[in-house]
């Protein structure tokens, strides 16, 4: 007998997502992905000045802060052929690095760990033991015995209180965790810590931009002056004080992220469900130059079929035949037609068109359109981003850093490549570009310091900030490797100003209800196939949807050229 | 079950002194903008009160709410979550999922009725641009807010409607005050807002059981009286009229003014220029860059950003940037009298205004 399960609300992830799969003897044989809420930010900013449009699209998301922005500036820039200055470059690279490296702790503590680890267990742990154990993997500083004998009173009071707060009704006592209590008392520990830290590395943001989140950018540069002697512009004593953000920051992700990612993964690496589609999509990202030339890419581009990682194809984003978002399963129109042809971001259009059941409602009619999200393919195959699609890519092309922390990865864990290709792998080949990444902020920091030691303060190209200077009519597309994946803005501006524009996120082509031939996408593929031991507390469907690190609010977004079509919706 | 040991009992069982328990609790009168001799009134309150529950729910947000507010340095974060509040429900911390987590708003509702505290972020949109759980995310909303102690709606999109009520508001976005009617609900605008005065107005309404002194639009008075220009650390060259003229000019590294190139902070209600933002590091005018007015409302159809074309509130000047630069001397002595005239007129309107109990 088939039961349906609905995990809605999914938690620890940004937005609002909500699982549907279909459970026979223990295994699921079908999901369904469907993002419920919907903004309609792309519509907002159609007829804006296009210098502004940056700070409405970085309001898509406020965990990838600083990401829409910057794909937006580098989508105007790009229509309208404006060069950056070299500081301008690094500050974006350092800016970009330090997002990558804040969301991937945080979504490895905050969004992931209780998945793996039972926070409950951590009570019955030695700390002595526990202790043994921190300074088995790392030389990190607090690993003292009584240093968790006070984490653990912390848990204890909290759990004696009777609000368990956050951790409330959570899973514990599930079968399916494995860690030893010691061992969960120490992830426990970190969580904590990496709270506390987790606020110092965006300081680095508020410096460069201002705040966090959502720090300031601005077309053509960065706002920002440099002047070291100077008490009202990024001076030395500022650069000096991101510098040690940046070595603390190596420090944590390399004492604390790393030895804590590798323990937990030691213990579950039988579980090598949540694989998915296989095909893998990378853009490429942090050019050593402009970011316009790929072959300066640190992170490669290319894309990966059926696991083939023999050959890496090309992929280009303006090419109007290889993206093509669907919606046969999504709650729009196009052109009045509610099925059909994919369209080109260039193209695009997303006229809401709702059609799911009345709330309240217990499901969703999947046979139909059930998801907000529509359905991104790269040439009609259904594509993975994110840090494994990138680690792929990476790997296939030989980039040596990748390959080198790869392989050693693979051999402390003794475990075949191929258990990348599940969600702990997903996991894990997150935590191996955050040392990476990490290792390349101290690079471009170096560089910036270098750079303005050799006299060159500038931060801004003024000469195509006039509307005046720009064509008639230009189109442009910023494209990025976002903590997520793959992340492409395309804007088209006439007479200066917005007159379309559409972002296809990491998390559409993640989360993507079924196209138009019935492909099913990434979570919905990684979820097919995988065994539930309790279909009343189903952990392996948080373990699996986790690992891509769902970021809803981003996936869900419309664009609508008309202004005279939402009148339709309302009225629907 | 629940609620047996108050804050201060929890803050000694950590081991923290009598004497830090009292720095903490003057660094907290601090940051509620609080007078030195109320710090007493904040002993007392942190010495008898207990956890609070809080319900957090997540309306048509982008969650950049909930990541400012773990950003907090004075309250931190590990404290507000641990020591001051019980944060029930929580679309980004909680551990529990699906039905599970809908259980916990549930029994928070019925075991706390009236005692819990409603924190909403996001706006509020028709039933089928957002749905959590398979309820309209409107109903939710109402049926929470019911019998909620307070509301604290977070961020510009929960204050105003926010972004997504912008032209042409696909949505019908919202504010949370146009659906909830009989509750208290307390507005700190911002997108988001900065952390401490996130953590400040939570910490006030559980060392105090009330809402802080609000303003006429909602706001909390401490951290919304004054606008980002009254306390900018470019104030004197707008006063001197220096201004910077392109991003990066020489004006921009020495630190004028960035009025022309588009400054909303003579008009915006924040506490940026004060509090700084992420522990005090900088804000926006600081590193460069004009303030978009991101606390004020409708700021986003009142652009664009980095044209200076804003009107002084409480007259009907409509300043013209290219004037200001060609006399600037003399707008300037204007722009003060502006100023005074305005913040007369503010305070008036906050006068009226008493501090509701709940």
């Amino acid at each position: 007998m088939t039961e349906r399960i609905v995990v809605d609300p999914v938690t620890r992830i940004e937005g609002h997502l909500r699982i549907e799969a279909d459970i026979q003897n223990g295994v699921i044989q079908d999901a369904y992905s469907s993002g419920t809420g919907i903004r309609g930010i792309e519509q907002i900013v159609t007829g804006r000045d296009p210098r502004d449009v940056w700070a409405f699209v970085q309001r898509i998301c406020g965990v990838c802060t600083t990401t829409h922005a910057l794909a937006s500036v580098r989508s105007v820039e790009d229509a309208l052929d404006i060069k950056i200055p070299r500081n301008a470059q690094l500050i974006r690279e350092i800016m970009n690095e330090v997002i990558f490296v804040h969301d991937h702790v945080v979504h490895f503590y905050h969004l992931h760990a209780l998945d793996w680890v039972d926070v409950v267990s951590a009570l019955s742990a030695d700390p002595d033991e526990t202790s043994k154990v921190a300074q088995s993997i790392s030389d990190w500083a607090k690993s003292s015995p009584g240093y968790f004998r006070e984490v653990q009173l912390k848990v204890q009071k909290i759990v004696d209180s009777g609000q368990l707060g956050i951790f409330a009704n959570g899973y514990w006592g599930h079968e399916a965790y494995k860690l030893p209590p010691e061992v969960n008392l120490l992830a426990v520990a970190h969580y904590l810590e990496a709270l506390d830290w987790q606020k110092e590395i965006v300081k680095i943001h508020a410096i460069l931009g201002g705040k966090n989140p959502h720090p300031h950018y601005v077309v053509g540069g960065m706002a920002t002056p440099i002047d070291i002697n100077g008490d009202n512009a990024v001076n030395a004593s500022q650069l000096m004080q991101i510098s040690e953000i940046i070595d603390d920051a190596m420090e944590f992700v390399n004492k604390v992220y790393i030895p804590d990612l590798l323990a937990i993964g030691s213990f579950y690496k039988d579980w090598l469900h949540g694989g998915g589609v296989q095909n893998y999509m990378s853009y490429g990202d942090f050019s050593t130059g402009d970011v316009r030339d790929i072959e300066l890419y640190r992170m490669p581009r290319g894309i990966i079929l059926n696991g083939n990682l023999n050959e890496v194809l090309d992929v280009d984003p303006k090419d109007p035949e290889q993206i093509k978002e669907f919606i046969d399963h999504s709650w729009y129109s196009y052109d009045g037609n509610e099925a059909g042809d994919g369209k080109h971001p260039w193209e695009g259009e997303t006229t809401l068109k709702y059609s799911g059941p009345k709330a309240p409602f217990k499901q969703l009619n999947t046979d139909e359109k059930y998801s907000w999200i529509k359905a991104p393919r790269w040439n009609e195959h259904p594509m993975e981003v994110g840090p494994l699609a990138r680690i792929m890519v990476g790997y296939a092309k030989g980039q040596p850093e990748i390959v080198a922390i790869v392989d050693d990865t693979l051999k402390k864990l003794n475990v075949p490549l191929s258990a990348l290709q599940s969600a702990l792998g997903r996991t894990v080949a997150r935590g191996l570009e955050t040392a990476l990444i990490v290792k390349w902020l101290r690079n471009d920091m170096d560089e910036l310091i270098a750079n303005i030691k050799n006299g060159d303060q500038i931060t801004f190209n003024s000469t195509k900030w006039e509307p005046s200077t720009w064509p008639k009519n230009a189109k442009g597309v910023g494209w990025m490797e976002a903590p997520r994946g793959a992340l492409g803005h395309w804007v088209t501006i006439e007479d200066g100003l917005t007159s379309s524009y559409q972002a296809v996120v990491p998390t559409t082509w993640l989360a993507t209800p079924k196209d138009h031939k019935g492909q099913i996408g990434p979570y919905e593929a990684a979820l097919k196939g995988t065994p539930v031991a309790n279909a009343e507390q189903p952990l392996e469907i948080l373990r699996i949807v986790h690992s891509f690190d769902p970021c809803l609010a981003c996936a869900v977004h419309l664009t609508d050229l008309e202004n005279k079509k939402t009148t339709e919706i309302r009225v629907g | 079950m629940g609620f047996e040991k108050t804050i201060y009992e929890t803050a000694i069982e950590k081991g923290i002194s009598r004497r830090d328990f009292l720095k903490a609790c003057t660094a907290l009168a601090a940051t509620l903008g609080l007078d030195y001799s109320q710090t007493s009134n904040v002993v007392q309150a942190m010495e008898t009160n207990k956890r609070v529950p809080v319900i957090w729910l997540q309306l048509m947000d982008c969650t950049g709410c909930s990541e400012s507010f773990i950003r907090s340095s004075h309250p931190r974060t590990e404290n507000v979550l641990l020591d001051m509040i019980s944060l029930e429900y929580s679309e980004v911390l909680s551990a529990a999922s699906g039905y599970q987590i809908e259980a916990n708003r549930e029994r928070v509702m019925e075991e706390y009725k009236g005692e819990y505290i409603l924190a909403v972020e996001g706006n509020v949109t028709d039933a089928e641009f957002l749905t959590v759980a398979g309820h309209s995310a409107l109903e939710t909303l109402k049926e929470t807010a019911k019998h909620a102690k307070a509301v604290i709606a977070y961020g510009s999109c929960a204050s105003w409607g926010g972004i997504a009520a912008a032209h042409p508001n696909p949505t019908n976005a919202r504010s949370v005050d146009d659906v909830i009617k009989g509750v208290p609900v307390m507005k700190v605008p911002g997108c988001p807002p900065i952390a401490e005065v996130m953590t400040g107005v939570i910490a006030h309404v559980i060392t105090f059981g009330r809402l802080p002194e609000l303003d006429g639009k909602g706001r909390p008075k401490a951290f919304y009286k004054l606008r980002i220009h009254d306390k900018c650390n470019r104030r004197a060259y707008f006063d001197a009229g220096l201004f910077v003229e392109s991003f990066d000019d020489e004006g921009a590294k020495i630190g004028y003014c960035l009025y022309k190139v588009g400054c909303k902070g003579p008009t915006t209600y924040n506490s940026c220029a004060e509090m700084r933002w992420n522990g005090g590091v900088s804000y926006p005018i600081q590193s460069g860059n004009p303030c978009i007015g991101c606390s004020e409302k409708d700021f986003w159809d009142e652009g664009p950003f980095f044209t200076r074309r804003a009107k002084i509130p409480g007259t009907q000047t409509t300043v013209n940037p290219e004037k200001v630069g060609l006399y600037a001397a003399g707008v300037t002595v204007a722009g003060i009298a502006a100023h005074a005239t305005a913040t007369a007129v503010k305070k008036k309107q906050d006068e009226k205004n008493s501090t509701e109990d709940i």
